[in-house]
């Protein structure tokens, strides 16, 4: 595989802004990693990028300069931003452009999702029913984890309270407030045994990423960060999903962030014990429990044991969701996949200020899950 | 708790099992999730089942697309009934209590509605709804 560095990482404010539109937000994001590349609009010579409900990328243009290149919209669900990413690397490798961008955004009102079932293939009454939650199948999934594992209820609230304490260090994040334990298991309960405090919300913002070719990386004297690998997949027949109206197959169900994860490790060369700093998905405490084993980095059941040891926390042996995650960033689905991508960037270049990984991290990973199954993961490097 | 209304039909719930590779889906499916097969056949599926896990609906969801009842949105519980056909179906729970898991938690139930969505029982909420567990297994 041909190399691809990472030259431009750009944000826009994460959380509610009124009377910004997610496009806006997203030019925000495109031109904060302009200048992190030290480039201009110009000289991006390809561009792929969407959201879920905030508008089509390829109109971007108008705001950023008609130099006319070829911008295609992607639309992928929670995984909008890692499709976005693997079209432009996969430009960068074929070599078809030396400069390539990925921008995902969205600006979600209050409140769940509120999918229609027709477009997931479902019939009518799913949606009657009340059953087109997304966070019922995570309290479903989190419920039967924890009774198949005899892990206690106890460390999702950790899981939240580390979430926001990370975000109080993060001075781009939407949720700045340290949460104790108490107060994420007394808020709410949302789905047993999921409280709203452990659930991310949709929310807002805008994330953009700049990869390049090596040899355009030099020339600019960009700050690279390798990309050594992104596995976007779609899900085996076995797993359990998201809208699901039935299990199918025999035995324990599988994950499709299991498939991505090792997909992304061979293509790296490393393994899970070689990584240093991760953002996982974390659409609610539980997800991040399960993604740790589903991804590799420990055995099923073993969460409990890393989580009170303090091994995910910022200076334990594999910190996770260092800017806060989706808990504390919120969940604007097009944007969250390229905002992990953004922090791991931030963290490999050491310039995370108070969340900062100690021990000048060589090694991160990324890692979204998503509706109806599908998940991508990123190796990054320096 | 939802009334069921009285018929005399027994419900019954409708997969479809694969002729190539012999999977069970839910609902009947036009082609397999397994080996790609389209040759499909309809199959009457088990009425009784074991609770594979669940969760409880404590906020209202969306409306639309939600229809609550006539008397309002009350809390429900929700999850997937391992059938004896080789297929976890998701379905609307009814028990006595939400609250206390115990009585979900691995229980056998029993269908009692199959729309808008499958709609299975524990044995507490069908005595106390006067209805014969017996009834509509096959």
């Amino acid at each position: 595989m041909s190399e691809v560095s990472i030259i431009g990482a750009g944000l826009s404010r994460f959380g509610r802004q009124p009377g910004v539109t997610g496009r806006q937000m997203a030019i925000q994001a495109i031109h904060a990693a302009l200048a992190d590349a030290g480039i201009a609009w110009p000289d991006v010579q390809v561009a792929f990028g969407g959201s879920d409900g905030a508008g089509l990328a390829d109109t971007l243009v108008a705001e950023l300069g008609l130099t006319g290149i070829p911008f295609t919209n992607v639309k992928n669900g929670c995984a909008t931003g890692g499709s976005a990413l693997v079209a432009a690397v996969n430009a960068i490798r074929s070599g078809a452009a030396e400069i390539a961008l990925a921008v995902g955004f969205d600006k979600h009102p209050r409140g769940a999702f509120d999918p229609r079932p027709e477009d997931w293939g479902l019939p009518a009454g799913y949606g009657e029913a009340g059953l087109m939650v997304t966070t019922q199948f995570f309290a479903v999934k989190i419920a039967r984890y924890l009774r198949e594992h005899d892990i206690p209820e106890s460390v999702l609230a950790r899981i939240a309270a580390k979430a926001y304490r990370n975000g109080a260090l993060n001075p781009n994040a939407w949720r700045r407030e340290a949460l104790t334990e108490e107060q994420v298991a007394g808020s709410a309960m949302v789905n047993d045994p999921l409280t709203q405090f452990m659930f991310c919300s949709p929310g807002e913002g805008g994330a953009a990423i700049v990869v390049a070719s090596p040899a355009a990386a030099k020339r600019l004297g960009a700050r690279a960060v390798k990309l050594l690998a992104v596995a976007p997949r779609t899900r085996a027949f076995g797993t359990f999903e998201v809208f699901s109206p039935s299990i199918q197959g025999d035995g324990v169900p599988t994950s499709v962030s299991t498939t991505a994860a090792q997909a992304a490790f061979e293509m790296a060369g490393v393994g899970p014990d070689d990584i240093d700093v991760a953002q996982l998905q974390d659409t609610e405490a539980g997800a991040e429990l399960m993604h740790l084993a589903e991804c590799g980095f420990c055995e099923h059941g073993e969460q409990e044991k890393w989580i009170s040891a303090g091994e995910t926390e910022i200076g334990g042996r594999l910190p996770v969701n260092t800017d806060g995650g989706c808990i504390a960033n919120g969940e604007p689905i097009g944007a969250s996949g390229l905002r992990q991508v953004h922090e791991i960037v931030t963290q490999l270049r050491g310039e995370a200020g108070d969340r900062q990984v100690p021990g000048a991290p060589r090694l991160g990973f990324t890692h979204v899950y998503g509706a109806p199954g599908i998940s991508a993961c990123t190796v990054l490097g320096v | 708790m939802t009334a069921v209304p009285a018929t005399s039909e027994t419900p019954q719930l409708t997969g479809s099992r694969c002729r190539d590779c012999g999977n069970v889906a839910f609902p009947e499916a036009a082609g397999c999730q397994r080996c790609g097969s389209t040759d499909l056949v309809a199959l009457a599926l088990a009425a009784r089942g074991t609770v594979w896990a669940h969760t409880v609906q404590r906020f209202a969801p969306k409306s639309p697309p939600y229809v609550p009842p006539a008397e309002g949105f009350t809390p429900f519980a929700v999850g997937y009934v391992e059938l004896p056909d080789g297929v976890r179906v998701e379905a609307v729970l009814e028990a006595t209590t939400i609250d206390d898991p115990a009585e979900l938690t691995g229980a056998t139930v029993t269908l009692v509605a199959t729309e808008p969505v499958p709609r299975f029982a524990t044995g507490p909420w069908l005595a106390a709804a006067g209805i014969d567990p017996e009834e509509g297994t096959r």
